[in-house]
């Protein structure tokens, strides 16, 4: 990096939606759209593990499809729709068919990793709303967790398939 | 572990990408999906002066099959090329290879060109692209060339792509009828990169005879391996014993070590591999040929 480019760092607006609102941000090229989301949105639970694109702690929703956000420079989303885990709860508070799986089936303890896992296994169980638990593996399988454990993990997928069903029933 | 600073530039056209390439040459650096530019640049192992983001360019977001081969555009995700069915259709070894592509979510946004320019040696979509001998195309302001595959990498993170140059296209051959091709790998965990992997296509003739034997290799070289197997197993049947050709493939590699693998490792993973994807592919090749027949 050179010094030139240190101090003349040009900076680009950007609009996006997150969550349903309509965002704006003022960023330099190199931000990534984890630390946007984080830093200028202000929206800090999207974790950030790794930065490198292994962990999935950090993964969000593009248009509906999960992407890491570390992996993403925010200068690039201009336009995209985003959902983030603040996005998945009802307006009314109420917890989406995975948060409440999760918290059914034991699927979090130290909880960093969570915000990865629920976005994920959102917009798989959106494709796939009943799931084997051989899918609910591979379903997850981007993402690493460092103190659950797996099963509860597993468990908490097809429970949130379940209640999804449920839900859809209900309406 | 945040990439150093750049310019950016998110040119509309093609032509306007290929006007900023050239302005801005070895300075510059394509971004498409990121998956592998991202890590590099957080991790401060490249530092380019600017990127040029061609994700608008979507008419360049296209998987196109046809009878001879399978045409995928710079702006193809991996998800889009696995999930396109005339695409497994024409040529199921991408589709299959592009599956072991690190995990659905990095799949959803990385292209398959971009992992063939990355050319890192444990990349799958090289050594398929190899086996298949497909080709890219590149473009820039002063015209187009076409690189075969044979040519097109030159070293570990090293393809032919030039300064000023867009890698628009790569073509992946069609499946011939009396052919079958499987991928396999192993890794340490599941969607990490491949300790060490293979590709192989299985010809045979009208009386399903092996005819025809290659393969080609990951994490076992610097830059895709391609061996022709076909010398210990030709006019074999395609069920009978094949671990001749296996043996040649473990005789013929030189894998290095590293904190993953020893060399020995690897090298034994290179022959029970071939072995495998030697027996899968010679009995997909004569269910499509009794397919054929039948029809």
């Amino acid at each position: 990096m050179t010094q030139h480019a240190q101090q003349s760092e040009s900076r680009h607006e950007i609009a996006l939606t997150v969550n349903g609102v309509e965002r704006r941000a003022t960023v330099p090229a190199r931000r990534l759209l984890s630390d946007c989301l984080r830093h200028d949105l202000g929206l800090t639970g999207t974790h950030v593990g790794c930065e490198h694109g292994v962990c999935g702690a950090c993964t969000v929703l593009v248009g509906g499809v999960p992407m890491r956000s570390c992996l993403l420079l925010a200068v690039g989303m201009d336009g995209e729709q985003i959902t983030t885990v603040e996005g998945l709860a009802g307006p009314d508070g109420e917890l989406s068919p995975v948060q409440q799986g999760f918290a059914d089936c034991h699927g979090l303890q130290c909880g960093f990793c969570t915000p990865g896992f629920l976005t994920t296994i959102t917009a798989g169980l959106a494709e796939q709303p009943d799931p084997t638990a051989e899918q609910a593996r591979e379903l997850i399988s981007g993402n690493l967790c460092r103190c659950t454990g797996y099963q509860n993990i597993v468990a908490a997928v097809l429970r949130a398939a379940e209640l999804g069903r449920e839900r859809e029933g209900r309406q | 572990m945040k990439p150093p600073a750049f310019s950016y530039s998110r040119p509309d056209t093609l032509d306007e990408a290929l006007r900023l390439l050239a302005e801005f040459g070895s300075d510059a650096k394509v971004l498409a999906g990121g998956q592998s530019l991202l890590p590099l640049l957080s991790m401060r192992l490249i530092a380019p002066a600017r990127l040029v983001d061609i994700n608008r360019l979507t008419e360049l977001a296209y998987v196109r099959s046809g009878p001879d081969g399978v045409r995928v555009g710079a702006l193809a995700r991996h998800a889009a090329v696995e999930r396109d069915a005339p695409a497994r259709a024409t040529q199921p070894l991408l589709g299959e290879a592009v599956g072991l592509v690190a995990h659905p979510s990095i799949r959803n946004r990385g292209t398959s060109v971009g992992s063939l320019v990355h050319a890192d040696p444990s990349a799958e979509l090289p050594a398929v692209l190899c086996l298949l001998a497909g080709s890219v195309t590149l473009a820039s302001a002063t015209g187009r060339r076409t690189v075969p595959a044979a040519d097109f990498y030159l070293g570990p993170l090293e393809s032919a792509v030039r300064p000023a140059e867009l890698a628009v296209e790569a073509v992946f051959p069609a499946l011939a009828t009396s052919a079958g091709t499987a991928v396999l790998e192993v890794s340490r965990r599941h969607g990490d990169y491949a300790v060490c992997g293979v590709a192989v296509l299985v010809e045979l003739d009208a009386d399903l005879r092996i005819a025809g034997a290659r393969a080609g290799y990951l994490s076992v070289s610097a830059t895709p391996l391609l061996l022709d197997l076909t010398g210990p197993i030709r006019g074999r049947a395609f069920d009978a014993d094949l671990s001749g050709a296996a043996a040649l493939a473990r005789a013929s590699v030189d894998p290095e070590a590293d904190i993953h693998a020893s060399a020995a490792y690897r090298r034994q993973l290179t022959g029970v591999l071939t072995g495998r994807a030697l027996r899968i592919a010679a009995h997909r090749a004569a269910g499509a040929a009794r397919e054929a027949a039948a029809a």
